[in-house]
């Protein structure tokens, strides 16, 4: 893909214009030391909708996810060029605080990442630690919480057991519930079923649409079924930039770009 | 869900969100202040260093200007007329030091080749245990019971604490060598089985020139250990300034000469000694540094 | 190239003294620890733990100056020296995983690990006793010993805690971090949590290397024969008193130490056989 036909896509009236632009990614430049891994992205996340990135291995999926927390920030020689806004802000600027940020921008890993101490504790911790809430309160935060993730019913009688002591699913859906408890306004979800069975996919992708109705949600998933299934928006990235951007059923359907075609068709990737 | 949706953007109240901002104030300083107080902690371990060196060198500093570099070939050690020369202790130790590897990298390869590639797979991780944990013995230990044990045959003399001193290294020696030899892929030991080697051959061919390194290394930390010890050595030594052609005479070592004598010193006769100190760690600095270099590349070399 | 008879009868010389070096290597260790067993248990008894160190060729006498010296010393220099080894492990590999700095640190760190310990007891003595000067900051006593201790404790701690928290999965630190958990409780909370079997391993051989050390204290503390609970003042420690009552040649100073050198190694070999479940329930997980 040459530069121009990058801008001719972008300039075409935006798919699902006139919605709320939770997020709005402006030419965003990324790189791993000398290596550019996002050659300008230009892509919006629509409040109150679930937007799923699909493409190839190494095509910066992942990468631009971890742009919206800022989660490249713990490590040296990976910097990001360009302007995320989140709510008209922009998040790459030095002066944001991360923490606050990713209070704002949760986000659910490719493993699950139970922490060491037990459920109760796994969904409290992180609740405990913005407001102060008394004790009574906490029990139904986390009772809450965990009711939200669907995991409510599995572990009411074993909250004190350790986090890890969970199926793979089951420590999933607790990664998520502790990611909603703190009330953040948008999840990213990072190929969240791809170590998970069928089962634990299906309840999963459940909840990503219940939980569409309060939060702005960005997944990257290597499963088009699933994209097709839990997305209103899909972007097919591939080698660094963004192929095509569209209401989910277009780019299933009918899209306009023939490499989205020939990966969704299975030619490649 | 309906609950969560409460608390979410719009309907997020105002109070939490100055919760929310004024926790991030906190949380900015106690992130600047555990950092740094991180970076100092790690800090100190170059200062130590630093401080160790510089205060072993004010220490010796009279001993260092009067007696200059001849301190180092000096032979006479005489403590009524203020004379000293550090030759018989430096000689003992290189000397004790030599021996104990001399005995002790043969049997310390031996069991390591012994428990990579001949033991019974039962046998392997109690031998293995039983070892480590006698590299954790204190060395005062080995050094009564060389006492006891040992001085009743050979009397006190430089091959007795070169024994003490065998013993005590092996741990260490056949630990390390057992480590690094593990290094060794699997499919480089299978690819020369499956040429028709035998055991020792594939030892010989394979897993020493493999590791040479850190063999090497690992030799080099046990030296740069028996050349420091000090508890094994001062009991059985003899603790006499005198070089003597038999190995069966006393003699001394400098950490010996430094245990034995700091009590009863003062003014030039314990800068003198602080001297020695200074001697043994120099001495000590390079085997080691040697040592981790060696180390840190099969280490590497493991991780590609 | 030699006949295949003759490669294998190099091979079964070269096994047979392989198997040879590990009878005679172990069988010098096993002969080291059942002399001290015999000799040790020999004088075992209430009067040990419940008497002070005695003079020379009298009757009776314990060791309890001592063992409450060595608690004393051994706590105080971990207790001093834990922390800033934990601190400045956990920079290493946390802040300055990626950093020149770090590199150098880990090299000079593990070199102060295998430096002989005479010298740490022959710094604390220049640094700190020197007699002769007027501003010396603190005499024979068990304040020094207990420095002295320390910086024997902090490469061990500082080498463990560096290994350990590199064994705690980044994906755990993302994930924390992604919840808004600011870096310092990051590492605070999660990552010492998941790190902690690891951590206690290190302090225990940190404790049983501390127990058993001699010649850092022979300069410092100058063991005396009383009860004394003043760590300004000299203080009894096991080591010491096995190195002075052992070359001696009085029978119950003989005796004591070797009951001594018992006591030494079986607090030793607990406090690493320990160490060693611990970190094995650790890997299994």
């Amino acid at each position: 893909m040459t530069m121009t036909e990058t801008v001719a896509a972008v300039a075409a009236p935006l798919p699902g214009h006139g919605l709320p632009q939770k997020i709005s990614v402006r030419n965003l430049k990324f790189y791993y030391g000398d290596t550019m891994a996002l050659k300008g992205i230009n892509l919006p996340l629509y409040a109150n909708n679930v937007t799923s990135f699909i493409g190839p291995s190494g095509c910066g999926k992942s990468t631009l996810l971890r742009v919206l927390n800022r989660m490249y920030d713990l490590y040296p020689k990976q910097r990001a060029e360009g302007e995320v806004l989140l709510d008209g802000q922009n998040l790459l600027d030095p002066r944001q605080d991360l923490n606050l940020l990713r209070s704002r921008v949760g986000m659910v890993f490719q493993k699950p990442t139970p922490f060491p101490m037990s459920i109760y504790d796994n969904i409290a911790f992180g609740i405990k630690l913005y407001e102060k809430v008394p004790r009574s309160e906490l029990d139904g935060r986390v009772e809450e919480a965990l009711k939200g993730a669907a995991l409510w019913g599995e572990v009411k009688d074993k909250l004190t057991a350790s986090g890890l002591s969970l199926s793979g699913g089951q420590q999933q859906r607790l990664c998520i519930a502790r990611t909603v408890a703190v009330s953040p306004e948008v999840i990213l979800l990072d190929e969240p079923c791809s170590a998970l069975d069928p089962i634990s996919t299906s309840k999963i992708e459940e909840l990503i649409d219940e939980l569409k109705d309060s939060y702005t949600i960005a997944i990257v998933t290597h499963n088009m079924q699933q994209a097709a299934r839990v997305s209103q928006f899909t972007a097919f990235m591939y080698l660094g930039e963004l192929v095509e951007f569209d209401d989910t059923s277009k780019v299933f359907t009918s899209p306009r770009e023939k490499r989205t075609q020939d990966y969704i068709t299975g030619r490649f990737g | 869900m309906a609950d969560v949706t409460l608390s979410n953007a719009e309907g997020k109240s105002l109070s939490a969100q100055q919760q929310r901002i004024s926790a991030v104030g906190i949380f900015r300083l106690t992130d600047r202040v555990f950092h740094n107080v991180t970076f100092v902690a790690a800090l100190f371990v170059l200062i130590l260093l630093g401080a160790i060196i510089l205060s072993l060198i004010v220490g010796a500093w009279p001993a260092i200007a009067k007696f200059g570099v001849g301190f180092l070939y000096g032979e006479r050690w005489s403590v009524n007329k203020e004379i000293f020369g550090a030759l018989s202790p430096i000689y003992g130790t290189l000397m004790t030091s030599f021996i104990a590897m001399l005995i002790a990298v043969p049997i310390g390869l031996g069991i390591a080749i012994f428990l990579t590639e001949l033991c019974p797979a039962a046998l392997r991780r109690p031998i293995g245990i039983a070892i480590e944990l006698l590299a954790g013995i204190p060395s005062i230990i080995y050094g009564i019971w060389g006492f006891f044990t040992l001085t009743p045959f050979f009397g006190q003399t430089l091959l007795t604490a070169a024994l003490i001193l065998a013993i005590m290294v092996l741990p260490f020696v056949t630990a390390i060598s057992r480590d690094v030899f593990s290094t060794v892929p699997a499919v480089l030991k299978e690819a020369a089985y499956g040429l028709g080697c035998t055991t020792w051959e594939v030892a010989k061919n394979v897993v020493v020139p493999y590791t040479r390194v850190g063999v090497v290394g690992g030799v080099m930390l046990g030296l740069g250990r028996a050349l420091g010890e000090t508890m094994a050595v001062t009991f059985v030594i003899g603790n006499s300034h005198t070089i003597a052609a038999s190995l069966l005479s006393p003699a001394t070592t400098i950490s010996a000469t430094i245990a034995n004598e700091f009590q009863e010193s003062d003014g030039i006769y314990r800068s003198a000694l602080l001297e020695l100190g200074l001697l043994l760690f120099v001495i000590t600095f390079f085997v080691l540094a040697a040592a981790r270099i060696m180390l840190m590349r099969i280490e590497r070399k493991a991780g590609a | 190239m030699a006949s295949y008879a003759s490669r294998r009868a190099a091979n079964r010389i070269m096994m047979g003294l392989c198997w040879a070096a590990t009878l005679f290597g172990l069988a010098w260790l096993a002969l080291i620890l059942i002399t001290l067993f015999w000799n040790g248990f020999a004088g075992i008894n209430l009067d040990v733990f419940t008497h002070d160190t005695p003079g020379p060729n009298t009757e009776g006498g314990g060791l309890r100056n001592a063992i409450v010296g060595s608690l004393i010393m051994t706590a105080l220099g971990v207790g001093i020296g834990t922390p800033i080894g934990i601190l400045a492990g956990t920079y290493m590999a946390e802040y300055g995983r990626y950093s020149r700095l770090t590199f150098y640190i880990r090299f000079v760190n593990d070199i102060l690990l295998s430096a002989p310990s005479i010298i740490i007891g022959l710094f604390i003595y220049a640094a700190l006793i020197t007699e002769g000067i007027e501003h010396r900051i603190v005499g024979y006593s068990a304040i020094a010993g207990a420095l002295a201790l320390a910086v024997i404790v902090i490469p061990v701690v500082v080498r463990t805690t560096e290994d350990m928290l590199l064994l705690v999965p980044n994906p755990l630190r993302e994930a924390a971090s992604a919840l808004g958990l600011p870096r310092s409780h990051v590492v605070l909370k999660i990552a010492y949590k998941a790190a902690r079997a690891g951590l206690i391993t290190g302090v225990l051989l940190a404790v049983a290397r501390a127990a058993g050390e001699t010649a850092p204290l022979l300069f410092t503390v100058q063991s005396d024969q009383f009860f004394s609970l003043d760590l300004t003042k000299q203080m009894a420690n096991l080591p010491v008193v096995i190195n002075n009552f052992a070359g001696k040649g009085y029978a119950n100073w003989q005796q004591l130490a070797w009951t001594g050198a018992l006591i030494i190694t079986l607090a030793v070999l607990t406090l690493s056989i320990a160490a060693r479940v611990l970190s094995a329930q650790r890997t299994q997980k």
